[in-house]
């Protein structure tokens, strides 16, 4: 899932502090499982800028939403009617789910609440990696399912730099290597003969070198 | 090869043991300390690296650093990182490079910028070492760009690469290194030995691989000036040093001296290791010392080829 991490309070009240009818959107996918920019994190937001327009004298009134997901547009259109009298959406959801709010309402202003941080898993309470970069082509076949790219800090494609060192990335005593954990996946897998095999030039135009990408699909199309 | 071959190339191939040596740029656009080192390091060893921003710090390039070089009459051997340029700005330096004269090539991942003055930067790593060798020999051999793309006249180098005998994995790394010899290195520069145990078992396995055989290893060497000198090189991911070592520095009354002597015996060491072609002394910030290193390992005069 897309991993995202609330913005520091005091940025989100400067980006709001100038509207005075504020409709704060969460997002029930993501966001919500990483505790982000769910139902939750909006009811919260939205007390603290009630709060601090309080203490700041100010008149504002604040609404909170939740769609299902933001990245889909039938979901917006079903709360259309609530946002309508907003002047500015403080949108919890991911990059993407920002921007289609800003498409859904072309005159409104819209600002995003969170940093979209990475696609990624949960690993402990408060504790999300990364795992894709989204490259637009996959070989985790050839690396034992682990990504090359997003999880050795060079994207090296054939074997470690001279930096991996007791199983850690030679960026900080935190990181893995991983290279070391393609190599300790493909041991357990009796595939270490992939690892003779040269991983070519990758062509990055699939990937965000390309421009903006689009996905086209025949076969899901009416 | 159409242009003649590199110093350090006919050196290896006559079977010379090779000795090189290590210049880092100046933070600056001070030239005259480019100049002033390549002068103090010309006619005593068989050829000297530039660094490519080495630790990910802003410094002269290498490519410039390396034509000051070669103007003071020291071989330089150009460093090429994949860490900040993509394969149009490679290609590009290194047709000028070539241009420029210069033959010798060292192709490396480059330290990520996390190390550096520049933490902020974007990394590149558009191809890695691996690949950027093959498109390299392809370019040289068959007058084409990693596209495909022709070239009238293709950058030709005498191509190496590094290896760190003491990261891990350590057969990954084996690996990594014959893939970067059937890649089109012809030489390989080793990370800075101290623990020469380690080191020798590494060369039995180099060996039984036959990779001394297809590549010169020149296994390398830091000297150090002082404790504190010994002990930052001992913190470098990847880097090995034996505990004996570093009490030494701490005890020694003249630290300097001490330095000097460890390089020695390490030196003595490593010429006795089957399948050793050379050797790569690196002094940065203590350049000076290399001459007197040299002296005293026996090394002058060079041969001249
Ligand atoms: S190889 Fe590409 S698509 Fe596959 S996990 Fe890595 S970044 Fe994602
Ligand atoms: S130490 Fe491992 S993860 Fe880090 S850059 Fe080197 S190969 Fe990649």
């Amino acid at each position: 899932m897309i991993i995202a991490e609330p913005k520091k309070l005091a940025d989100v009240l400067c980006a709001v502090e100038p509207y005075r009818n504020v409709a704060v959107a969460g997002c029930g996918t993501c966001v919500t499982v990483c505790l982000a920019g769910g139902e939750k994190e909006a009811l919260g937001v939205a007390g603290m800028i009630r709060l601090a327009a309080k203490e700041a004298g100010r008149e504002v009134i604040v609404s909170v939403t939740n769609p299902i997901r933001q990245c889909d547009m039938e979901f917006l259109d079903s709360h259309e009617a609530e946002l309508e009298e907003a002047d500015c959406i403080l949108s919890l959801a991911c990059g993407a789910g920002v921007q289609f709010m800003a498409e859904k309402f072309p005159d409104k202003v819209v600002v995003p609440g969170v940093d979209t941080k990475f696609i990624g898993v949960n690993r402990d309470l408060g504790y999300w990696t990364e795992m894709c970069q989204g490259c637009g082509n996959c070989i985790l076949e050839k690396t034992g399912g682990v990504c090359p790219v997003s999880r050795c800090s060079k994207s090296h494609f054939n074997g470690p730099c001279g930096g991996s060192s007791t199983g850690k990335c030679e960026i900080d005593p935190e990181t893995e290597c991983g290279w070391q954990l393609i190599y300790d996946r493909l041991s357990r897998i009796n595939q270490l003969d992939r690892l003779l095999e040269v991983n070519e030039t990758r062509d990055w135009s699939t990937s965000r070198d390309g421009g903006p990408r689009i996905v086209r699909r025949q076969d899901v199309t009416l | 090869m159409s242009s003649e071959k590199s110093n350090l190339q006919k050196i290896l191939e006559a079977g010379h043991f090779s000795v090189s040596s290590e210049i880092g740029p100046p933070m600056s656009a001070n030239g005259q300390f480019v100049r002033g080192h390549a002068k103090e390091l010309a006619g005593l060893v068989d050829a000297a690296n530039v660094t490519d921003c080495q630790t990910a710090i802003v410094r002269m390039s290498s490519v410039a650093a390396c034509c000051l070089c070669a103007q003071e009459g020291l071989e330089p051997v150009l460093q090429m990182t994949c860490r900040d340029r993509n394969r149009i700005a490679i290609q590009s330096d290194l047709l000028g490079a070539a241009a420029l004269g210069l033959k010798n090539l060292v192709v490396l991942s480059g330290d990520h910028q996390s190390f550096g003055n520049h933490p902020q930067a974007k990394n590149v790593f558009d191809v890695d070492s691996v690949q950027l060798l093959a498109a390299l020999r392809d370019q040289a051999e068959n007058s084409v760009f990693m596209s495909g793309a022709k070239t009238k006249m293709p950058a030709e180098f005498f191509l190496g690469s590094t290896a760190n005998p003491f990261a891990d994995p350590e057969e990954l790394q084996l690996i990594r290194l014959e893939k970067k010899i059937n890649a089109g290195a012809k030489f390989i520069q080793t990370q800075a030995i101290y623990n020469i145990e380690r080191f020798g078992r590494w060369m039995e396995k180099v060996r039984a691989r036959g990779l001394h055989e297809r590549a010169y290893i020149l296994a390398g060497i830091v000297v150090n000036k002082s404790q504190r000198s010994i002990e930052m090189t001992g913190i470098v991911p990847g880097m090995d040093i034996p505990e004996a070592l570093i009490e030494r520095m701490r005890k020694a009354e003249d630290e300097q001296a001490e330095g000097v002597s460890i390089a020695l015996e390490l030196i003595e060491e490593i010429r006795k290791i089957e399948g050793v072609s050379g050797l790569h002394i690196m002094a940065i910030g203590w350049e000076t010392i290399v001459p007197t290193i040299l002296e005293r390992a026996g090394f002058l005069p060079r041969p001249k080829v």
